[in-house]
């Protein structure tokens, strides 16, 4: 390593503060630069300035507009990815304790994975209606799949040692279930849920464009109707924000899992 | 002195036993058990009878490949074996009865669980089901046995090898077990602690008045712990098993304090013994490496 790449990240406050924050400010400076270039021979550009998303941000700190969203939309995230829980663990123990089952759902659970969630909106809103309830079945169908996946890898990878010791304590198939493959299968479920939590929060906003009156989505087309351009590029920086915050504590969550128990 | 004994086996009682026990049934017992692995027609032993009787501690010696480690799983009810049948107390099992504890070569604790909560884990099974208060001072009696009180909140990631061997010896002990079953449970020890977990076991079986099975293929180990030894060695189309009994050899390591049964087991017969037995096994490994050639 060149000398002054080491001086870099010996600093700590350099290393810990500094550096993460260059390439926003890096996005920041193009964005200043190519809105106010273009503001000259595209006039529209100047609704899109970063000074339009500020004014539009304290604007929206003041009224607290977006509150309310977001709470929406946090909410279908935590419904949605309940519901993918409650389908993918148990289909996922299937899938990963039976072969036949696994081979006889592997070719079909390949292609429905294959087909964008958004593309079942129109069946799911005549059969369950305009509201929330399709909104909830696009985000669990789209979060079931990391979360099938995951637990059918984590049944495979159950150290046998742990099944046996089980059966040598006499223990039922119920315990063993509960006592020995959910928390051994623990780290993978924690796994899945994060990816799932990641997509959910990318289909959300899609989803949430179609049929509902509220949320981060229905605000865009919102912002977009009353030409208030600031707000929209403002929702579109706070969605990106507001994930990637959600990531981090899933991620935290799942570190905290594996450092306090993991058997290396 | 030794009983030798031929392909189809032994461990027949010994007759005008010196020690004033009084015989009753034996708390195990192995009737012509034979094993082949699914999908071969060779078997890995045929025909074994076995037997363990009350507060005895018997040393399974043998090779590595000979079969004894399936030999303890299909005592211990863990697999069926091709023929045959296994009784506890009299009692013909199918899987693994509460009442016997199975010791694994690795300590195979659960690393989701506290040491505490590992030691508890089959108390809470509905096998078993022992009230909560009960249950507490078991773990603790256990702990303290083992010498692990103080790491009762520890996990498993945290423990030494010898501490983990120790959290799974604790488990047994809290369980009550009347037989426990080990699988060469200290092998992966290092030699200093493999001695004070030899000591610690024999201690614990003597105060808890319990039999045991342990697998091994330490002599040294087998002789120094056992009151009874079985040879299992390969043959062509099985396993051959012959039984010393120790006790009356070289002394009983139950009788006196055990420091006493460590200096009688340092005897000429013991060398004596270990030295037949070491030739035995050299022998075995022999006709092993015959017959497999021989098929070829």
């Amino acid at each position: 390593m060149a000398n002054w790449q080491k001086k870099i990240s010996d600093n700590y406050m350099v290393w810990n503060f500094c550096i993460p924050v260059a390439g926003p400010f890096a996005f920041l400076l193009f964005w200043w630069c190519a809105t106010h270039l273009l503001s000259d021979s595209t006039p529209m550009a100047a609704y899109f300035m970063p000074e339009k998303a500020w004014q539009a941000a304290l604007h929206a700190f003041d009224s607290g507009v977006l509150v309310g969203h977001t709470i929406d939309s946090l909410r279908r995230v935590f419904v949605g990815l309940l519901l993918a829980l409650g389908v993918g663990i148990p289909i996922g123990l299937l899938v990963g304790s039976s072969r036949i089952f696994d081979r006889a759902s592997n070719l079909f659970f390949q292609l429905l994975r294959m087909i964008s969630p958004l593309s079942w909106m129109p069946l799911a809103v005549i059969i369950l209606g305009i509201g929330d309830a399709p909104v909830y079945f696009l985000l669990g169908f789209a979060g079931v799949w990391p979360i099938i996946l995951s637990v059918a890898s984590g049944v495979a990878a159950i150290d046998p040692k742990w099944l046996n010791l089980a059966k040598s304590m006499a223990a039922s198939k119920t315990e063993v279930l509960f006592h020995i493959i959910f928390p051994g299968i623990m780290d993978h479920i924690l796994t899945g849920a994060r990816l799932a939590v990641g997509v959910i929060w990318i289909v959300l906003v899609p989803a949430e464009m179609l049929g509902v009156q509220a949320g981060l989505g229905y605000f865009i087309l919102d912002a977009r109707d009353r030409m208030e351009y600031g707000d929209l590029v403002l929702t579109i920086l706070y969605i990106g924000v507001l994930g990637a915050i959600i990531d981090y504590f899933a991620r935290w969550l799942r570190q905290k899992w594996q450092a306090k128990y993991s058997n290396l | 002195m030794l009983k030798a004994i031929g392909r189809v086996v032994l461990c027949k009682t010994v007759e005008n036993s010196t020690s004033d026990s009084i015989q009753t049934g034996p708390v195990l017992q192995a009737v012509d058990v034979s094993l082949c692995y699914p999908g071969s027609r060779e078997y890995v032993f045929n025909n074994v009878n076995l037997e363990i009787r009350e507060q005895e501690v018997v040393a399974l010696l043998g090779e590595s490949g000979c079969g004894k480690t399936s030999l303890l799983n299909i005592v211990g009810g863990l697999f069926s074996p091709t023929s045959g049948s296994v009784a506890f107390y009299g009692k013909k099992i199918h899987s693994t009865p509460a009442k016997i504890a199975i010791v694994f070569q690795d300590a195979c604790l659960l690393p989701w669980l506290t040491v505490a909560a590992n030691v508890a884990f089959a108390l809470r099974l509905k096998s078993l089901r022992v009230p909560a208060d009960e249950r507490k001072q078991r773990v603790q009696v256990a702990l303290r046995e083992v010498g692990l009180e103080d790491a009762a909140d520890k996990y498993p990631a945290q423990l030494s090898g010898g501490m983990a061997q120790r959290t799974a010896l604790a488990r047994t002990l809290a369980r009550q077990a009347e037989l426990i079953l080990l699988d060469e449970p200290f092998s992966s020890l290092d030699a200093i602690t493999r001695k004070s977990m030899q000591e610690l076991l024999l201690g614990i079986i003597h105060t808890h008045k319990s039999s045991a099975l342990i697998v091994t293929h330490d002599i040294d180990e087998a002789l120094i712990i056992a009151d009874r030894l079985l040879l299992m060695t390969k043959e062509a189309g099985g396993a051959n098993i012959a039984d010393w009994d120790l006790g009356k050899i070289l002394g009983n390591t139950r009788e006196g304090e055990f420091g006493e049964a460590k200096r009688h087991r340092r005897s000429t017969a013991f060398m004596d013994l270990r030295e037949e037995i070491s030739s035995r096994l050299a022998q075995g490994a022999r006709g092993a490496a015959l017959t497999n050639s021989c098929g070829l």
